[in-house]
């Protein structure tokens, strides 16, 4: 009866801590359950739980973008004035970009490069002839009073850009999507204009004016902010892979500008309106989301959207309507009688005689073989390469120059590529995004992180300690990982004899969790594991600190 | 601007005096075998001169072939089959003025808009089926593109005089569009002016 009892007890009150803890695990679901459900709210229904099936007759946004990519050149478009940034206001300014009577625009052969190559990236098809337009409008930054474009036809219609997503609720599924790129087309640059309110004035910057823009044109195959700011992410990384753009929101070297309707699917599009003023990929799918948002409430309550043009505010992630422009504007447009159609060659033996040998001629098979490697036919070659997942081809392409970095580790270890990836991918670039740095500024070279991770691959140390040997060389850039290990004596106890010693002294501390092993509670192993390592200072190698105590304990 | 226009009217007034009669000096009724020989009876219309004109270089040894044709190979149009035009609307004269800063600004000023546009309408008896419109006289050249080397630029110390204002090299402009004043407004606007 009363071995019965002391039995009894135990088991209550292995039972009384069992249900505590199952209480404490019951609430860490709830939060994590409430956590995601916050989250799934702002993503589209695209995104949803594939049991739940969207609504037919609920609203769904409508994202077509407007994208103007600042053309990499040294000149500018029309004129031999140079490109650049932050230069003294008014100093890059020739005569023709400052409109003075008697000038005439020169079409300049790089720009038109870079749109074809762009386009020939994008799938598109090209137009061997094209026409230059006038685009007439009012504004101090346009000294011309007109903007040459290409309105009548554009050199490139028709194209695709396939981008992907990473969704599921571990964001790791991918999703790919297309999006129809309506045309490509060149066109200049106004000046920029830095407001004065205090004085009421508007101060005038020309060296920005007459420099070449891609405006790619999208057909509006999006429906969330999401998808809007991946195919962006993707197009920049395109662009920067052709040389033809550096892609940079936040200088202005690539603008958007989101036409966001909301209609219900079946019917007819609604009444678009425009977003302007956005800064990165990231206020762009807030912004899209904002809007589409806004126009379902103002459906709901009975209003009307307006056919207006509105304006990002950052700050308070809201979009105003700007300053109304007199209604609808007419651009009045017309031929521009200065410049010939622009012919562009499909090989060498399709140019005229007397033009072959002459610089001033665009040829599209030497552009076509020239084509660098796109970032989806990266990601395929990791992928078959590297025996990586898709998932983390995506993440590597995606992060300037952390594929470099990650194929420079892969030829200085043994270890394989994919559990190289992890540390890569997790460790890496965890570190680098809370010291927000960018992987050219990392600390840890290549070669020290290759060094690293040879000892643990070795076992001389256990996973753990090699994310705090990381920490620490982190911390101390001219430190390599051998040092650290033997300055802390972070190398793993093999020693069995310590060890053993170390099992025994655990086990005898515990002799209730040694009982609830025997009787078959296998989770209570983990939490020896747990003691023992607490114990060594996690120094001990786990297989061996495992495979020691299920010796002991059966 | 507009005291400018009235010195060349009164030129052109001028010179429509004295052009005929430079003509008219050199009017020479040679009959040798330069003229045409298929040369019509001029049917008697407002539109056409009352006697062939023929001009000769008169100190000149050769022959002059002339790549004018003796006689007008057009008709005139009876101005019953244009096709008529709707009236132009105030509104529509008040959003060109809007868009293209032009002034209409009195009776005679639509008048002459009207007139304008009846006389273009002239082309809409042309057939022009199968024929793609033309852009310029220069669609079918070549179009030259340049080479992407920095020849131009850093002339900011000759752009900037020439506005009436600027600070610290920029370009000094109003804080946006000046809308333009609406029709009455501009009329009391004006009237005080000098013009």
């Amino acid at each position: 009866m009363a071995a019965c009892t002391v039995l009894v007890t135990p088991l209550l009150y292995v039972n009384k801590q069992s249900s505590l803890f199952y209480y404490k695990a019951c609430n860490i679901h709830r939060q994590c359950v409430t956590k995601k459900i916050s989250t799934s709210v702002s993503r589209c229904s695209s995104q949803a739980d594939p049991q739940k099936k969207s609504r037919p007759h609920e609203l769904v946004g409508v994202v077509g973008l407007e994208i103007h990519a600042q053309i990499q050149s040294n000149t500018k478009l029309f004129s031999g004035s140079k490109v650049g940034f932050s230069a003294p206001p008014n100093s890059l300014v020739s005569f023709f970009d400052a409109s003075l009577p008697g000038t005439l625009p020169v079409l300049n052969r790089r720009c038109v490069e870079a749109a074809v190559m762009t386009a020939l990236a994008l799938n598109c098809t090209i137009n061997k002839k094209s026409f230059f337009d006038r685009k007439h409008y009012f504004y101090a930054d346009l000294p011309a009073g007109y903007q040459i474009t290409q309105q009548r036809r554009a050199v490139a219609v028709d194209g695709q850009l396939a981008y992907s997503l990473l969704g599921g609720r571990k964001r790791n599924q991918i999703q790919s999507r297309t999006v129809r790129i309506k045309q490509i087309q060149l066109e200049q640059d106004s000046g920029k204009s830095l407001h004065d309110d205090q004085r009421s004035q508007t101060l005038i910057d020309l060296n920005r004016a007459g420099v070449g823009l891609m405006e790619l044109v999208m057909e509006p195959d999006m429906s969330c902010g999401e998808q809007a700011a991946a195919a962006v992410r993707e197009l920049q990384l395109v662009l920067q892979a052709l040389g033809t753009c550096q892609g940079n929101m936040s200088e202005g070297q690539l603008r958007v500008d989101a036409n966001v309707s909301v209609h219900r699917p079946g019917e007819e599009l609604g009444v678009r309106t425009e977003v302007k003023n956005i800064n990165s990929a990231r206020f762009l799918s807030r912004a899209i989301d904002y809007e589409i948002q806004r126009q379902i409430g103002a459906l709901g309550r009975g209003e009307a959207v307006l056919n207006e043009t509105r304006t990002y505010d950052s700050k308070s992630g809201h979009t105003i309507p700007m300053r109304d422009k007199e209604g609808l504007q007419d651009y009045r447009f017309m031929p521009e009688p200065n410049l010939p159609p622009l012919v562009v060659y499909e090989d060498r033996g399709s140019v005229p005689a007397g033009l072959l040998g002459a610089e001033g001629v665009v040829v599209l098979e030497g552009l076509r073989e020239g084509l660098p490697e796109l970032p989806s036919v990266k990601r395929a070659r990791l992928v078959r390469s590297y025996g990586l997942l898709p998932e983390h081809s995506f993440t590597l392409v995606n992060e300037d120059g952390l594929m470099e970095y990650f194929e420079a580790v892969v030829k200085e270890t043994r270890k394989e590529p994919r559990k190289l990836i992890g540390w890569v991918t997790n460790e890496l670039l965890g570190h680098l995004k809370h010291h927000n740095l960018s992987v050219s500024k990392c600390p840890v070279s290549p070669s020290a992180l290759a060094e690293l991770l040879e000892l643990q691959e070795a076992g001389h140390i256990s996973s753990t300690v090699a994310k705090q040997v990381l920490g620490e060389m982190w911390r101390d850039p001219g430190r390599r990982a051998p040092e650290v290990v033997r300055e802390q004596d972070l190398g793993l106890v093999c020693d069995s004899s310590d060890l053993q010693r170390v099992c025994q002294r655990v086990l005898d501390s515990h002799p209730d969790l040694v009982r609830a092993l025997q009787e078959g509670n296998k989770k209570v192993l983990n939490r020896l594991m747990g003691l023992v390592q607490k114990e060594t200072k996690g120094r001990a190698d786990p297989v061996l600190v495992r495979s020691l105590l299920e010796e002991k304990t059966s | 601007m507009l005291g400018i226009h009235q010195i060349y009217g009164r030129r052109r007034v001028q010179l429509n005096i004295i052009l005929p009669l430079l003509c008219r000096y050199y009017y020479a009724s040679r009959t040798d075998n330069m003229l045409s020989t298929n040369v019509k009876t001029l049917r008697k219309t407002r539109n056409t001169p009352s006697r062939p004109v023929t001009v000769a270089r008169l100190y000149s040894s050769n022959k002059h072939n002339s790549k004018v044709p003796k006689v007008p190979t057009w008709e005139p149009l009876g101005e019953d089959r244009i096709p008529s035009l709707p009236q132009v609307s105030s509104d529509l004269v008040d959003k060109l003025e809007r868009l293209a800063l032009v002034d209409f600004r009195t009776k005679e000023g639509l008048v002459c808009l009207e007139r304008a546009i009846r006389f273009a309408d002239h082309l809409n008896m042309v057939d022009t089926t199968g024929v793609e419109p033309m852009d310029s006289v220069l669609e079918h050249g070549q179009l030259f593109l340049r080479g992407d080397t920095v020849t131009e630029g850093d002339c900011a110390e000759k752009l900037l005089p020439l506005s009436n204002t600027t600070v610290e090299e920029y370009f000094v402009a109003p804080p946006g569009n000046i809308p333009l004043p609406r029709r009455e407004e501009r009329a009391s606007m004006l009237k005080h002016s000098e013009f």
